[in-house]
């Protein structure tokens, strides 16, 4: 994308004033999309985003300027920016060389989107479309969404790091609505890959569909959530979000830094149940958070955070393990080339126990079981975090019985953690997942097996 | 710069050829962000971006490309891979692009030289009085998480080929603090804003205040038991309510069969007290606009009268589809998208009584100031509502202690038709509603 001569020479500029560290983050991105919805192909999209984004740190202060002007020119007026807004005071110049190091990681994608004929994109979603209505006349809406990009990127830094990564993800997903006496209801499917189109190998879009369709016509006979705590089982895949918000987000050294999380200081302390052993893994091939480096530059890592419900580490972005004299995690990721880096997950999951799933519910006699959740929120200082049901059930002497409406859960971090008093032998990863953070979104994944928590508050409005 | 976005908008809206219409969206946005943390500017931020959006409708059928630069190559390119992504689309006979409809666009002046001018330093400032004023508000206030300026200069042009040539230019800046206060064991925390068309309209001492004192006044928070009451909702809680309310109210969920108040026109949906307009020509609304995202007029849109549901929003396709004029309410994300429906600046009109007031005559309820979950635990489709709340529990008229980690939940069409009383204390917020606060009766509360 960029000559490392002309990477040098921008380089240089960012540090001239005098400068702790100088970063070029150049990024190319190609997307292609389409969109049926009530009958129609209703759009197909492709767009096209290049530029490059630059930070310069003097002391504990980050300049940051960005640009789409991949020249010289538009490069060093960006640098300049970036230095004048990391506000100098003097120094010494250096002289930046980065020499091309670059080690491409093996191109693990099969069949590149950008090589698949449009007609063959938009034939899923009318494939979809055709599957969920099969399913009854109460299916009255359905859309679909099919989606590829592909990031190139270029990191390079004053500390002579010059390295690249080409990501490619794909994804599709499919909603219904179903209509009856009750009511609409809603019902959703999606999946996706780091990998190319060969995503559709392992996801049948018709199956997807009518999985979709079935969950909707079930909502229309499900029953107003109940209110208050008890126990909640969730079922494979789905408690990954569960973790994400209860700690996940708690365990990011940018918030445990300024003691906005209710983790910090509790390193070798044990912060959840023996069985919790909780792992953020952006080496997982094909997983939807997985990539060859972060933004920064750094090769994503496999991360212990909770060994045996004792917490042995943070999450780590460059600014903040430099802070502490240790390396990065790999978790330094930015949503584009126009935003700085901060600490995110990447694949976040919790790892088998040895519980039969069925003896899990069969040993409930009065709770919830949640088959699919549909994101959260969590606020890191209190604990305190959301997730929602979009498929859930009451668990009525130790089995699954009637469906319940949507809703949110609610929990406090810490306390659940050590609320988790079974995990299953049936692990799975979720659905794909955009997580949200100051603004900046980007991909990740997550997986749980079957699990228990004793108590957390189902918010419905049943007594 | 808008007459120069205008010409490149208008040159592409003319490759339009025998059968097909083009529409071309073109921004330029300049942005400065600081961030200030223990004292110091933690990060600033200086980025100007732009790009284009074009749409092409060749016979009934839809393409869209965009790219983040305006070159000639790259927006002939641009051009050309919408045209061929319409071969692709399905026939719809209301498929278009907009043309122009009469409707002259209100002098909105919404440009401040005054911020285009502000220099950095100025703004630096700023962010660090922000923080220094959030702390020295309460002893217990014992961090901030962050103290944050940001400006935005934007300027964007729409054209079509139907006549459709519109520029709109716009100035925007706020101050948003987020407190942490503690006390023994307990941390909780706050947030704070001010916004302004230019930084001479912003109060660091509002926005640090504000989020001292919500956070100060959760200390000691605990679950409550579960219980129905009526809730009191904060200004800021009612903004984000009526952003969900506004999306049931697109012509698009109403067309596809997916909104809730399809078949109520001319029907009581919510409490007689109950009055919801779209307006984007109010200059007061943050998100004020004079022109929509398909270079149409905004206009005044009485979506609730006295509860009695009025109007549904349109774009220029939704508009055709269902056989009505468009109520200019064509919104975009940016450039990289498509047009949509939805609102502008909604708000409700305000009542007579202040939120003491309010309180005052609320014997068991729950002052709600803070929701998490909107997007987790409410669907617009079936009416399902369930989010995290935070607040101050009310006794005999008074607040008493404040909560934490519980829910409130009831259904949209519920919470409309339960609405005890609309508060005096009508504010712009930076989003696309007006904040005011809400008293809502019969709220399921979940906790213990």
């Amino acid at each position: 994308m960029l000559e490392a001569e002309l990477v040098n020479r921008t380089l240089s500029v960012a540090m001239r004033t005098g400068a702790d560290f100088a970063e070029i983050f150049a990024e190319e991105r190609r997307s292609s999309s389409a969109i049926l919805d009530d009958g129609r192909v209703e759009e197909v999209v492709s767009g096209r985003d290049r530029g490059a984004g630059i930070r310069v740190v003097v002391g504990e202060t980050t300049g940051f300027a960005h640009t789409a002007d991949l020249t010289e020119t538009g490069l060093a007026a960006a640098a300049g920016a970036a230095a004048a807004a990391a506000r100098q005071s003097g120094g010494a110049r250096r002289i930046v060389e980065v020499s091309s190091l670059d080690v491409p990681r093996p191109l693990t994608v099969r069949v590149p989107p950008e090589d698949v004929p449009k007609s063959t994109k938009v034939a899923l979603l009318t494939a979809a479309d055709a599957a969920a209505r099969s399913t009854g006349s109460a299916i009255t809406q359905v859309s679909a969404r099919y989606g590829d990009g592909r990031r190139r990127i270029l990191v390079a830094d004053s500390d002579g790091l010059f390295t690249s990564d080409d990501q490619v993800r794909t994804l599709f997903s499919v909603s219904c609505v179903a209509t009856g006496d009750t009511g609409m209801q809603t019902g959703r499917e999606s999946a996706g890959r780091t990998a190319g189109f060969e995503l559709f190998d392992l996801y049948d879009v018709e199956e997807m569909a009518r999985r979709a369709a079935q969950r909707a016509l079930t909502k229309l006979t499900a029953r107003p959530a109940p209110s208050g705590e008890m126990p909640v089982v969730v079922g494979p895949g789905g408690g990954g979000v569960l973790f994400h918000e209860a700690c996940g987000h708690g365990l990011e050294a940018d918030l445990v830094a300024k003691s906005a999380s209710v983790f910090a200081g509790r390193l070798g302390e044990r912060v959840a149940a023996p069985m919790v052993t909780l792992i953020d893994d952006g080496t997982m091939a094909g997983e939807w958070g997985h990539y060859g480096i972060d933004d920064e530059g750094k090769p994503a890592a496999r991360n212990v955070l909770i060994s045996g419900g004792v917490l042995t580490d943070y999450m780590w972005d460059r600014l903040r393990a430099r802070k502490e004299g240790r390396a990065s995690s790999g978790n330094g990721r930015r949503q584009s080339y126009q935003h700085l880096p901060m600490v995110r997950m990447t694949n976040t999951y919790i790892t088998n126990g040895d519980a039969d799933p069925d003896d899990i519910v069969a040993d409930t006699t009065h709770g919830v079981y949640v088959a699919q959740l549909g994101g959260g929120q969590v606020n890191t200082a209190t604990g305190d975090f959301v997730f929602g049901m979009t498929e859930a059930y009451l668990i009525e002497n130790g089995e699954i019985t009637a469906p319940i409406r949507e809703g949110n859960l609610i929990g406090n971090g810490p306390e659940v953690l050590t609320r988790i008093d079974a995990l299953g032998n049936d692990f799975a990863m979720g659905s794909p997942g955009t997580c949200g953070k100051d603004g900046q979104g980007v991909p990740v994944g997550d997986g749980t097996p079957t699990l228990r928590v004793t108590a957390l508050t189902v918010g419905g409005t049943a007594a | 710069m808008s007459s120069s976005l205008l010409e490149i908008a208008q040159r592409v809206a003319g490759w339009a050829g025998d059968g097909f219409d083009v529409e071309a969206f073109v921004a330029h946005e300049r942005e400065t962000e600081v961030r200030a943390y223990e004292g110091e500017v933690e990060s600033l931020t200086a980025a100007t971006a732009q790009g284009i959006g074009v749409r092409v409708v060749h016979q009934g059928r839809q393409g869209f490309a965009y790219a983040a630069t305006l070159d000639d190559e790259t927006v002939r390119e641009t051009f050309d891979e919408a045209l061929d992504n319409s071969r692709f689309g399905s026939i719809d006979e209301f498929a278009g692009v907009a043309e122009p409809d009469g409707v002259e666009p209100e002098p909105l002046d919404l440009y401040r030289s005054e911020l285009a001018e502000f220099p950095t330093e100025d703004k630096v400032a700023l962010a660090l009085e922000l923080e220094r004023v959030t702390l020295a508000a309460d002893p217990r206030v014992t961090g901030v998480e962050s103290a944050e300026y940001a400006d935005s200069v934007f300027e964007s042009a729409v054209a079509t080929s139907r006549g459709v040539a519109a520029t709109a230019r716009e100035t925007g800046c706020y101050l948003a603090a987020f407190s942490l206060a503690t006390e023994r064991d307990d941390t909780q925390t706050g947030f704070g804003f001010s916004v302004g068309r230019h930084p001479g309209e912003l109060s660091a001492e509002t926005a640090g205040t504000d989020a001292a004192e919500r956070a100060t006044r959760l200390l000691g928070a605990a679950k409550a038991p579960s219980r129905r009451l009526t809730v009191v909702l904060d200004p800021y809680v009612t903004a984000r309510l009526l952003g969900i309310v506004g999306a049931t109210l697109s012509g698009e969920a109403v067309l596809k069969g997916r909104s809730l108040f399809a078949d109520r026109m001319n029907e009581a949906v919510g409490a007689p007290s109950l009055t919801l307009v779209d307006d984007a020509t109010d200059p007061d609304a943050f998100t004020a606009s004079a022109i929509d995202a398909e270079g149409l007029a905004t206009r005044r849109i009485p979506l609730i009268t006295d509860g009695v549901l009025q109007s549904f929003l349109y774009d220029t396709y939704t508009a055709r589809r269902a056989g009505v004029s468009s109520t200019g309410s064509a919104v975009r994300g940016g450039f990289k998208g498509t047009p949509g429906v939805g609102a502008h600046a909604l708000s409700l009109t305000p009542g007579t009584r202040s939120q003491d007031e309010i309180v005052a005559g609320i014997d068991d309820g729950l002052l709600v100031q803070g929701v998490t979950g909107l997007h987790s635990g409410v669907n617009a489709v079936s009416g399902d509502f369930s989010v995290g709340a935070e607040g101050l529990r009310i006794r005999g008229g008074e607040t008493a202690e404040p909560v934490r980690e519980v829910t409130i939940a009831s259904t949209i069409q519920r919470l409309l038709l339960d609405v005890a009383e609309v508060g005096s204390d009508l504010e712009w917020l930076p989003m696309s509603a007006a904040g005011v606060t809400l008293a809502i009766a019969d709220v399921t509360m979940s906790g213990t």
